[in-house]
């Protein structure tokens, strides 16, 4: 397939105007044609719940697949601190273009100018849709929302609900969804796992899923697909997303064609709970508003085992205020990661692993008192508590990063459909809006963007062109063909029967990747991941031991599936990092450093984003460029000093 | 550390289950218990047994998935603790501790400790939502919500729907959880216009799964987020005067 064309579809004309002209520039379908349209919506966390919420409305029909017991539970959930959004109630100079410039810049200068400022204009749009239905947003006394600030910015722009923002805009969109399940625009299939991606003719045309709890194969077929089913972080085994979080969607629908858009661009958090022993199955991740008024530092002396308040104050090392005196504690997410790998690295870690560094609170509960920090972080406080046993209000939160978001995915058009006709691709599954770093209270701005907005604009563009044909029948061999498939890989998985458990081989994938390719990998390190994957996927296929059935509830086996595919992806995700010759946002190559250790871009050779095509397992994927241009936006070395 | 585990076993909705009894050597105090049960099932499959199903994702105590009754109580001994946030270091060296799934019969077994909660859902389709179809929003700002109102929203809207408080009540009553819905909505101006009739439909609906309550109060003791039996009260409230206002609508003034 070397006949594929990447054309970004970013309309002409001036930022301000491209979106407006650009929806009225799409095709349209009529209200009474609408509802000869079946949609396929895969994932139920912001973006799916959303996209699914709101075309049922326009009336389409819909139907959903999640492979939780209830739409309510994707990751969306936790996330913790905030979504932004340019509307400028604090009178501080915050505007569309500024959130455009600033998710430009913290993105490194590796996303579309176009996507980024349809973004920054629709964020005005999600805060009152979601107020509308109900998100109880944090007031001030007067009644009016209230905003805190957050890494990467120098404005307040940040919406919250308490520690649990996350939650109730997923709350705000699965209530708008089930409203849409009583009306019957939605059908609902909770427990049912996508597996496979059916192409007929080129065209996506419906999937292939398995019953959770009776195992039974079965296919969907639609005029439209939609993936919504999120990001890759658990290629590393231990991040901070949920034990179930996989590739296995969007790599299926990579291996049919689709691709796989700047797989290396994986965002280290930088402030998570550390891991405290081998039996750790997950990383906690600590909100990132902590660092509003949380201060970092370490111990200037190497191994110092002195408690911290024994440490008097000249004794210490706020590096972050130290070394980027403009943003202090609030640079972003990639340069506050590294700077604690460099000091932890360098000897100075803290906790009785030396894991870790301090987030401090002794001075903010001094400035502002005990009271008004609890009702700041009161529960993240607690939470902290109850998986250390330490008490953050008397003893500094011992924090390092860990893996948490993924900006690479799927390769999208501006109106979010892959380079496969009819498959779209919303949320952290696609790759399009971040660049080479994510800024905080970003990822639910754009979940929300992509499908209470962007997503019901465009796709009627493409639907108007097969107004008047019918669904493909399951029972096409198109459809059988692909079931054949899932339901022999199935079958295959629980006849190795081999010697190891499916986690075991997981953690084998987690500790080659985090080595090699996690907060710094080189061109050395990237050759020998690629030389162990492939090594421990053969092992895996020789010698996994998946016990159970198929016709059941069988949680060893969804895994396996799972794993099966970070074996296969976890390569992609290398070759990316090994072909691009530059530090850029989370993508921090030890070759390519400034002197005093920031990331070095090459922008002569690099501003263009990476799209894999599949060439088949074992074999080397095939490199596509999107170049990146930038009218708006004069390229700069990032700065946060 | 050292514990011994009673767990319930169960192949399938429809077949009896039991008891089985596994010691678990090299506890560490910092493990979390869904760690614990990693560890086992470790075993089970080194040992080419079958592992224990159990529903977990977050493992941060928000997506509401856990769902272990731990020595007879809604997640364990912790107060406002989820599953999967408690830990080893609450349990004394060796204890002995059973783990049953929720017991309710609004949600049946499907395997092991994974139940159904489906009927959970069912409730929040009947009327849990504020009608606000994308795209016809007024500014964020233009409804004033003093914060009390919106922290007394949050207090409610804070329920994770695991059903604790449904598998901790002796009647099997659903009311803590559709409280904590209904006036997460009911509190905010937002909400009323659709008031009345979200609290009627949403209290019939659960009365189609659930028990009676009688103001136990086991549910708020269960509650991983802590949440106040007093939004019960607000529900029956609401209920109450919606027989009144409903009837207006129809015209018999009360």
């Amino acid at each position: 397939m070397s006949d594929i064309k990447l054309e970004s579809k970013v309309p002409p004309g001036p930022l301000p105007d491209k979106w407006d002209e650009h929806k009225f520039a799409v095709k349209l379908v009529n209200p009474t044609n609408k509802r000869k349209f079946r949609i396929i919506v895969v994932g139920s966390g912001l973006a799916g719940a959303s996209a699914a919420a709101t075309l049922a409305e326009l009336g389409y029909e819909v139907t959903m697949l999640t492979y939780h017991d209830s739409p309510r539970r994707a990751h969306s959930i936790a996330a913790q601190g905030g979504i932004n959004a340019a509307k400028n109630y604090h009178n501080d100079g915050d505007s569309v273009h500024r959130l455009f410039y600033d998710t430009i810049k913290g993105g490194d200068y590796r996303s579309r100018e176009g996507n980024v400022y349809r973004l920054a204009q629709i964020s005005l749009d999600i805060i009152d849709q979601c107020v509308a239905q109900g998100v109880p947003f944090a007031r001030e006394y007067g009644g009016l929302l209230d905003n805190r600030s957050f890494g990467g910015a120098q404005v307040s722009r940040t919406f919250y609900a308490r520690g649990q923002t996350g939650q109730q805009l997923l709350l705000g969109a699965y209530q708008a969804l089930m409203k849409q399940v009583s009306l019957g625009t939605v059908q609902l299939h909770p427990r049912t796992e996508m597996l496979d991606v059916v192409l007929d003719d080129g065209r996506a045309v419906g999937i292939v899923a398995r019953d959770l709890v009776t195992g039974a194969v079965r296919s969907f077929s639609g005029h439209a697909i939609v993936l919504a089913t999120g990001g890759y972080s658990n290629v590393f085994f231990l991040s901070t997303n949920a034990k179930n979080s996989n590739v296995t969607a969007i790599w299926r629908a990579h291996k049919r064609g689709a691709l796989m858009a700047n797989p290396c661009f994986t965002q280290i958090h930088p402030t998570c709970i550390p891991a405290s022993d081998d039996f750790q199955s997950k990383l906690t991740l600590m909100s990132e508003s902590l660092r509003n008024d949380g201060r970092i530092w370490v111990p200037k002396e190497f191994g110092d085992e002195r408690p911290p308040h024994l440490i008097p104050e000249d004794e210490r090392d706020y590096y972050l205020e130290r070394r980027y005196p403009t943003f202090g504690n609030l640079v972003p997410r990639d340069v506050a990661s590294r700077a604690a790998k460099r000091e932890v690295d360098a000897g100075r870690g803290v906790g009785p692993r030396q894991n870790g560094i301090y987030l401090d609170f002794t001075d903010a509960i001094l400035r502002l008192s005990r009271s008004v920090i609890g009702e700041r972080y009161g529960n993240l406080f607690e939470m902290y508590e109850r998986i250390t046993g330490d008490d953050p209000y008397s003893v500094p939160m011992r924090i390092y990063p860990a893996v948490h978001y993924t900006m690479g995915g799927l390769w999208v058009d501006y109106d979010l459909m892959s380079n496969v006709p009819g498959l779209y691709v919303l949320g952290e599954a696609n790759f399009s809006d971040h660049g080479a770093n994510r800024l905080g209270a970003s990822a639910l701005m754009q979940g929300l963007a992509d499908g209470y907005f962007v997503l019901p604009a465009t796709i009627s563009d493409y639907l108007a062109s097969i107004l008047g044909t019918e669904p493909v029948p399951v029972d096409d061999p198109a459809f059988t063909h692909v079931e054949a498939d899932v339901q022999d890989r199935v079958d295959r998985l629980l006849a190795i029967n081999g010697s190891r458990s499916v986690d075991w081989f997981h953690r084998e994938l987690g500790k080659i990747m985090w080595d090699n390719c996690g907060m710094a990998r080189s061109h050395e390190s990237l050759d020998k991941a690629l030389g162990e994957i492939p090594a421990l996927r053969d092992e895996f296929w020789s010698d996994v031991r998946v016990l159970g059935e198929g016709e059941t509830l069988n949680q060893s086996l969804e895994k396996a599936g799972r794993v099966a595919d970070f074996l296969e992806f976890g390569e992609l995700l290398c070759y990316d990092a090994r072909h691009r010759e530059e530090s850029c946002g989370g993508h921090f190559r030890v070759e390519y450093q400034t002197e005093d250790g920031e990331a070095l871009r090459d922008d002569e050779h690099f501003a263009y984003v990476a799209a894999w095509e599949h060439a088949g397992v074992d074999k080397e994927p095939i490199l596509h460029k999107e170049p990146l241009e930038f009218e708006h936006v004069a390229l700069a070395q990032r700065s946060y000093k | 550390m050292k514990v011994t585990l009673k767990v319930w076993r169960q192949r399938g909705p429809e077949t009896d289950g039991g008891f089985e009894t596994h010691e678990v050597d090299d506890v560490s105090p910092d493990m979390s218990f869904l760690e614990l049960f990693d560890v086992l099932n470790e075993r089970l499959i080194a040992e080419r047994k079958e592992p224990i199903a159990f529903d977990h994702d977050c493992r941060e105590g928000i997506c509401g998935s856990c769902s272990m009754m731990i020595n007879g109580r809604a997640h364990g001994p912790e107060r406002g603790t989820a599953t999967c946030q408690l830990h080893m270091r609450k349990f004394e060296d060796g204890a002995h501790i059973t783990v049953e799934p929720w017991r309710a019969r609004a949600f049946p077994v499907i395997k092991d400790l994974v139940v159904d909660r489906s009927p959970f859902d069912r409730i929040i389709e009947a009327g849990g939502f504020i009608t606000a179809p994308t795209g016809s929003a007024p500014d964020g700002n233009l409804i004033l919500i003093p914060k009390e109102v919106a922290d007394a929203s949050m207090d409610a809207a804070a329920c994770i729907g695991c059903g604790a408080c449904v598998a901790a009540c002796p009647n099997g009553a659903a009311h803590l959880f559709t409280a904590a819905k209904a006036q997460h909505l009911n509190l905010l101006p937002q909400g009323q216009p659709e008031r009345w009739s979200r609290v009627v439909a949403m209290v019939d609906e659960m009365e189609r799964w659930f028990g009676s309550c009688t103001m136990h109060g086991e549910c708020e003791a269960a509650c991983p987020k802590e949440i106040s039996i007093d939004f019960i009260a607000l529900l029956n409230r609401d209920w109450f005067k919606a027989q009144f206002k409903q009837r207006r609508l129809a015209g018999q003034v009360a």
